[in-house]
């Protein structure tokens, strides 16, 4: 099996610095990482990839046993750094990908030597003293969601992504994957992320940990960046001034900073 | 689109000659109409909001879908509080990031919350708005109410997992119907053949397509402490019918040599059975070789004695290397007449002498380039020639490897029975 090929692997950066993994979360793809890839690329060996079932990942390696649990999605990580032989590589991941790259840690401890989480949570569901934000019955309304969109799904997310002559930065090769995830494939991945407990794997975790958090996030609220934060032990916590889920594209700036200092003190 | 309905019937504004006083007013009437009120009274919701979602402005349509006051939101309240909470999820992870990478989206499905709890489907579309040195200023949101259009979606979507559903179902129907029919094809053929002393037996059964039951049958097994009776044959048609004829077919030859294993005489007992089922309404009948064989320690040849009613010739492989077919001549196809006529042959198998019994499967594949033509009895005598002197195993080892050269040239089931006298190297 092509792993490279299968996870939409790319390699890129300055090859003789040390491995960071960039993976994306629920919703879209490697090219998520777009505004934090320059300012890592002079002094890291970045690899981004696509998880089975996202973006220009193979939809044929693609099975529902498989990505029905965070495990499978861990799997496709540990191969990944297999496939290129990674050693002690930085795995940074956003939203559930943090939590994918615990149990992918776990798996490969050799493969993996520090974690960065970008907007964590072990659990969205809320539970006895936990508060994770959400109630069943709102994963099921997401669900519902994307059943709404799943009609509109190509005409929305599919259209090539034009040039944004705005916003030169951006590029305007932007693949027409971007979001365009198989409506089938991403609800298996919604109920793999929202229905996942990862909270008893955060105790297990035994290697320098950066969490970034935002100051109104509402997938990733701040008293779960906390819960993070004190079940992982000698972990670092950081808050962005940012809102929303994705501070790598809302707040390039601050988020790039705690992510090469997290780096700087790493080496 | 988004009030194009304010502008119906101002045609006549461009020749207002023509339209007298009545369109003189409709035009001093579109005059008024300013773009502050078209902002206001759209039909549809407008909305902006600050980079990090607070809004800033919004229009008294989308106010009054809402059913909440201007106060209450502007500079209070982020877009995402008017979703529902799986649209927010849905905003925060496909949205949210698509706008940012975007600058903008277009027709996103989503539900807002109205104040008396109710919920409106709509589409969403929105912009983000650069300031001079290219940074995001503010994201401009049109919302479109889409009640109709949600519930023929949903319509569709139902309907489409009703077909998913069906599918799925049938998928499982077949299945399960090919499991039964696998089960009961099983029933219809030994599991394996007895071990024989000093005679070596080899079978093969291909079937045409997994989704019909066959009608070509074989057996061997033991008559008495020295005799062993085999058979072969094929129950014209395909099927759960021919499949029950097959059954009957297979358990009367059974118990018929167990009464006399004379071999004419079973297969008389065969026709009856079969032609009191055919003149009672069910057209079928079969054709079948039926034999007996005794294995002679001291020589170490077996004595064969078959019948056959309307079946093509078995085969006799020489350790020579030649094949020669072994009529029974005047045989009649089996269940068809009341009283049939079977005549009986003997031939002896020397060490390394082999019985081939088959069905016409095989001589009747289609081959050639346009699948036109017959593989025949002579080719099929030429090509065990070439395996004449080979244990019964190696031969139909050999005729299962020219089945599968076929390919869609066979459209039949075939049946495959070796009997052979083992050479004295081979029993060691």
């Amino acid at each position: 099996m092509d792993i490279a090929r299968r996870n939409n692997v790319s390699v890129t950066g300055n090859p003789q610095g040390p491995v960071v993994v960039l993976a994306h979360g629920f919703g879209c793809d490697q090219n998520m990482w777009r505004l934090t890839v320059p300012a890592l690329a002079d002094d890291y060996r970045l690899v981004l990839f696509d998880y089975v079932g996202s973006g220009g990942s193979d939809p044929s390696a693609f099975s529902e046993a498989r990505y029905a649990s965070l495990e499978g999605y861990a799997q496709d990580v540990v191969e990944v750094c297999e496939a290129l032989d990674l050693r002690d590589a930085v795995f940074v991941g956003h939203s559930v990908s943090a939590m994918i790259g615990v149990l992918a840690a776990e798996r490969a401890p050799e493969r993996i030597g520090a974690l960065a989480m970008v907007a964590p949570s072990p659990r969205y569901i809320d539970d006895v003293d936990y508060h994770g934000g959400f109630s069943a019955e709102d994963i099921d309304e997401l669900m519902t969601s994307m059943e709404a969109n799943y009609l509109g799904w190509s005409a929305a997310m599919a259209p090539a992504i034009m040039g944004n002559a705005e916003r030169p930065e951006l590029g305007e090769e932007l693949t027409a994957s971007f979001c365009a995830t198989d409506p089938d494939m991403a609800r298996v991945f919604a109920r793999a992320t929202f229905l996942s407990d990862s909270r008893e794997d955060l105790k297990k975790v035994d290697v320098p940990t950066l969490i970034l958090e935002c100051t109104q996030d509402v997938i990733a609220p701040r008293e779960v960046g906390a819960f993070v934060h004190g079940a992982i032990p000698g972990s670092t916590l950081v808050t962005l001034g940012a809102t929303g889920h994705c501070p790598h594209l809302s707040a390039p700036e601050a988020t790039n900073t705690a992510l090469s200092g997290f780096l700087a003190g790493l080496r | 689109m988004c009030g194009t309905g304010h502008l119906s019937g101002a045609h006549g504004a461009d020749r207002p000659e023509e339209g007298g006083e009545e369109s003189q007013a409709v035009f001093a009437a579109m005059l008024e109409d300013s773009a502050e009120d078209l902002y206001e009274s759209a039909p549809c919701g407008y909305l902006s909001t600050l980079m990090d979602g607070t809004i800033a402005k919004i229009n008294a349509t989308l106010l009054d879908w809402l059913g909440l006051p201007r106060e209450a939101l502007v500079g209070r309240r982020r877009f995402t509080d008017l979703l529902t909470v799986g649209g927010r999820l849905y905003h925060e992870t496909h949205l949210a990031p698509l706008l940012r990478m975007r600058g903008e989206v277009g027709g996103i499905a989503l539900e807002i919350k109205r104040a008396d709890g109710g919920r409106l489907p709509v589409l969403v579309s929105s912009v983000v708005k650069y300031g001079e040195s290219g940074d995001p200023l503010l994201i401009r949101t049109t919302v479109f109410d889409a009640r109709d259009r949600r519930s023929y979606e949903e319509q569709l979507l139902r309907e489409r997992k009703a077909a998913e559903e069906a599918r799925r179902e049938a998928e499982a129907d077949r299945a399960r119907l090919q499991d039964a029919l696998a089960v009961l094809q099983a029933s219809l053929l030994p599991d394996s053949l007895p071990r024989i002393a000093g005679v070596e037996a080899a079978a093969h059964y291909r079937t045409a397509s997994p989704d019909r039951l066959g009608g070509d049958f074989y057996d061997l097994f033991p008559i008495d402490g020295k005799r062993y009776g085999f058979f072969l044959g094929d129950v014209c048609g395909k099927g759960p019918r021919a499949a029950a004829v097959t059954s009957l077919t297979r358990y009367t030859l059974r118990a018929a040599a167990l009464h006399d294993p004379d071999p004419v005489s079973a297969l008389a007992i065969l026709n009856e059975a079969l032609h009191e089922r055919y003149s009672a309404g069910d057209p079928r009948y079969c054709t079948a070789i039926f034999g007996t064989l005794e294995h002679d320690p001291v020589s170490g040849q077996v004595a064969i004695t078959l019948a056959a009613g309307g079946h093509p010739p078995a085969l006799v492989l020489r350790a020579d290397g030649t094949a020669s077919f072994l009529p029974t001549p005047g045989g009649l196809l089996i269940g068809v007449l009341p009283a049939a006529h079977f005549t009986s042959v003997t031939t002896v198998l020397s060490p390394g002498d082999t019985l081939l019994l088959y069905t016409d499967g095989i001589t009747e594949a289609r081959t050639g380039a346009d699948r036109s033509a017959l593989y025949g009895e002579k080719a099929l005598r030429d090509f065990t020639a070439g395996h004449a002197g080979q244990s019964p195993q190696a031969i139909v080892k050999a005729l299962a490897t020219l089945l599968d050269g076929f390919g869609a040239g066979l459209d039949d089931d075939t049946a495959l029975l070796a009997l052979g006298a083992p050479t004295t190297g081979s029993l060691k």
